[in-house]
C-alpha cells in the first residue's frame, strides 16, 4: 500500500485551501449530510438558474479526503448545468468504484482515483457527491443524465 | 505473564498487513481469539452440535452440558452468586436494552429521573433516551470534570428519590477513566434506584466481583473478552430478574402455552426465547478459562502500564492531545487522542499503512466528542498479546504521520 497513491499533492492543495469554501445568501438551495459512522459533515450551498449551476459554496469539516473532494467537486461542477453535473457524479462514482474512468470529464479529480483501493475510505470522499445529488434534486431543474 | 508467549496463541498475528506485522490496538472495539477459543467452538460443531434443551439423545445432552456450563464460568468469572442470574444475550447494546425495555419501562413514570453521565456510549444512553420518551421519564445528566471523571458529590446531588435508574459504564470506551460504580451503587440503592452497569470495558479487562460492586444489572460482550461475536452477558439480581418482562416470546422460554395466553420459565431462560447462540455461548465460557488461567489482575496491570507508556511516549511529541486522565493518573487499557491538523482518518490511514489498527471516528460517544469540541478522535486499546515493542511501533508511525502530513500540506 502506497501512501502517495491516496494522498496526492493536489489533494493535500485543495485540503489545505479549499476552494469555494463558505456559504451564499439563504435564498440558495442548502444541503446538510453527515456521515454517522465517523462524524464528517458538509453544508452544501448551491445557486441555480436556468438549470445551470450559477455559484456553489460549501462548509464542513472532515478528514482531508472528504474536504479535497468537496473542494474540487465544487470546482467542477460550477458554471455545468445539473445535468452535466450530475452526469459528472455518476463517472466520479464509477471511479470509485474501480470502473474505467473518462479522465478527460474528470479533470483533477483523477487525483481521487487512488481512493477506490482504500474501501474504509470511499465513504469520505463521495460524501460531497452525496450532497451534490440532493441539491440537484432539490433544484427542480431537469436532472435527466444525458 | 508473559505477552510473547500469549501471541503464540493468537493466529492472527501471523498476518502481514501492508508488508508489516500486525500491531492491533483495537482491542476496545474488538479483540482477537486465541486458539483455545476456536478449537473449542470446532469440537462443538464437530461433535457436539445440537440443540439445547430439548431433545433427549446424546448429543442433545452434550450440547446443554456445554451450554450450562459456560453460564456457570460465567457466574464464577463475576462471581454471581447463582448461574440463573446470567442471561445469554448478543452483546452488550442488546443487554441493556432488554434491560430498558423489559424492567424499566414497567416502573418509570412522568417525573422519574434516570441519572447517567453524557460519557455513555450510545448503547447506554440511547435505549434511555426511548425509555424516557415512552415513559414521560426525564434523563439527568452527571457533569464530567476536566480529565472526564464524575465526583461523587454530583453524583449525589443528581440522584434523588424521583431517580429511578442510574445507568454508568465502568470504564468509558472513549477516555479510559474508571468510574465509581460501587461507591454510585450505594447512593442509588440509598434513594431506590437501580444501577445498571456497562461493563463493555471493564469485565475484559479487570476483575470484575458483582456482589462487590453490588449492581443491580451488569451487561458486557463476549467478543472484546477473546470470544465470538454474537454473544453477550446481561447480570441481574434475582428478585429484579424475577420482575422482568421477556424482550422476545417464542420457542423454548415458556412455560404453559394456551390460545390466548402463556406464562414464561423462570430468569434465566425466559429471556432466552429461540434456539440459543449455544457456540457462541460455549466460545465465551473457553475465552474466560483463557483469561482466568492467566489472571485478571495481571491483564488489568499490564494493560494499563502500556496505556501509561503510551500517554508518557505521545506527550513526548508536539501537536498530540490526549483525552482523559493525566499523565500518571489511573486510566484503563487505552488512549484516545488527536494529532494537531491531520484529521484522525487520515492518522489511522497512515498508521494502517505501518501494520497499526487503531480505531478513529466518534466512538459511538457523540455527546461526549461535543463536549471535548471535537468531530472524531483516533484511539490505541491494549490488551494481553500487546507488548512494549507494539507501542513503539505504534508511535514511531504516529510520528511517521506527523511528518507526513506536515510535509505534504506544509
Amino acid at each position: 500500500m502506497q501512501l502517495d497513491d491516496l494522498y496526492r499533492q493536489v489533494i493535500m492543495d485543495h485540503y489545505q485551501h479549499p476552494r469555494n469554501q463558505g456559504q451564499l445568501a439563504d435564498d440558495a438551495i442548502a444541503v446538510d449530510l453527515r456521515n454517522p459512522s465517523c462524524g464528517d459533515e458538509i453544508r452544501l450551498q448551491m445557486l441555480v438558474e436556468d438549470g445551470v449551476v450559477k455559484d456553489v459554496r460549501f462548509r464542513g469539516s472532515g478528514c482531508s479526503i472528504s474536504m479535497a473532494s468537496a473542494s474540487m467537486m465544487t470546482d467542477a461542477i460550477k458554471g455545468k448545468t445539473i445535468s452535466e453535473a450530475l452526469h459528472l457524479a455518476q463517472t466520479f462514482s464509477g471511479m470509485m468504484k474501480g470502473e474505467p474512468a473518462d479522465l478527460d470529464e474528470l479533470g483533477e479529480l483523477e487525483s481521487l482515483q487512488g481512493v477506490s483501493k482504500f474501501p474504509a475510505r470511499i465513504k469520505c470522499a463521495t460524501l460531497a457527491w452525496q450532497a451534490l445529488e440532493r441539491a440537484a434534486e432539490a433544484s427542480g431543474a431537469d436532472g435527466e443524465v444525458k | 505473564m508473559n505477552p510473547l508467549a500469549i501471541r503464540d496463541d493468537f493466529p492472527i498475528f501471523q498476518e502481514k498487513i501492508n508488508g508489516h506485522p500486525l500491531v492491533y490496538l483495537d482491542n476496545a472495539a474488538t479483540s482477537q481469539k486465541p486458539r483455545q477459543v476456536l478449537d473449542v467452538l470446532r469440537k462443538y460443531y464437530e461433535s457436539e452440535n445440537s440443540n439445547v434443551h430439548r431433545g433427549v439423545h446424546t448429543l442433545g445432552t452434550r450440547a446443554t452440558e456445554a451450554y450450562e456450563g459456560a453460564r456457570e464460568k460465567v457466574a464464577r468469572f463475576i462471581n454471581a452468586p447463582s448461574p440463573y442470574q446470567v442471561v445469554f444475550t448478543r452483546g452488550t447494546t442488546e443487554s441493556i436494552n432488554m434491560v430498558a425495555h423489559g424492567y424499566a419501562r414497567a416502573h418509570l413514570q412522568p417525573g422519574d429521573e434516570i441519572v447517567l453521565p453524557p460519557s455513555e456510549h450510545h448503547s447506554n444512553l440511547i435505549p434511555w433516551q426511548q425509555a424516557a420518551r415512552a415513559t414521560g421519564a426525564t434523563l439527568r445528566y452527571l457533569p464530567l470534570q476536566e480529565d472526564g471523571s464524575i465526583r461523587l458529590d454530583d453524583v449525589e446531588a443528581a440522584v434523588t428519590d424521583r431517580t429511578k435508574v442510574v445507568a454508568i459504564a465502568h470504564v468509558s470506551n472513549v477516555l479510559g477513566t474508571v468510574n465509581p460504580v460501587r461507591e454510585m451503587a450505594a447512593i442509588a440503592h440509598r434513594h431506590g434506584a437501580v444501577i445498571v452497569v456497562d461493563g463493555a470495558q471493564s469485565v475484559p479487562h479487570m476483575p470484575t466481583d458483582v456482589q462487590d460492586l453490588d449492581c443491580d444489572f451488569l451487561a458486557f460482550s463476549g467478543h472484546k473478552m477473546l470470544g465470538p461475536t454474537g454473544i453477550g452477558v446481561l447480570y441481574g439480581k434475582p428478585s429484579l430478574l424475577a420482575e422482568m418482562e421477556p424482550t422476545y416470546f417464542g420457542g423454548e422460554m415458556i412455560d404453559i402455552v394456551e390460545l390466548h395466553e402463556s406464562t414464561w420459565k423462570e430468569a434465566p431462560w425466559k429471556f432466552e426465547g429461540g434456539t440459543p447462540i449455544i457456540a457462541g455461548a460455549i466460545g465465551l465460557g473457553a475465552a474466560i478459562e483463557y483469561l482466568s488461567n492467566i489472571g485478571m489482575e495481571e491483564i488489568a496491570k499490564h494493560d494499563a502500564h502500556l496505556a501509561d507508556l503510551t500517554v508518557q511516549r505521545l506527550a513526548e511529541i508536539e501537536g498530540v492531545t490526549v483525552y482523559g486522565p493525566g499523565p500518571g493518573k489511573p486510566r484503563a487499557g487505552l488512549v484516545t487522542f488527536n494529532l494537531d491538523g491531520v484529521h484522525p482518518h487520515d492518522v489511522a490511514t497512515v498508521l494502517d499503512a505501518a501494520g497499526v489498527a487503531v480505531r478513529a471516528g466518534h466512538h459511538c460517544a457523540q455527546p461526549l466528542m461535543r463536549i471535548l469540541n471535537v468531530g472524531a478522535t483516533a484511539r490505541a486499546s491494549f490488551y494481553l498479546y500487546n507488548t512494549e515493542d507494539d507501542v513503539d511501533a505504534f508511535v514511531a508511525a504516529l510520528k511517521q504521520a506527523k511528518e507526513f502530513f506536515g510535509h505534504a500540506i506544509g
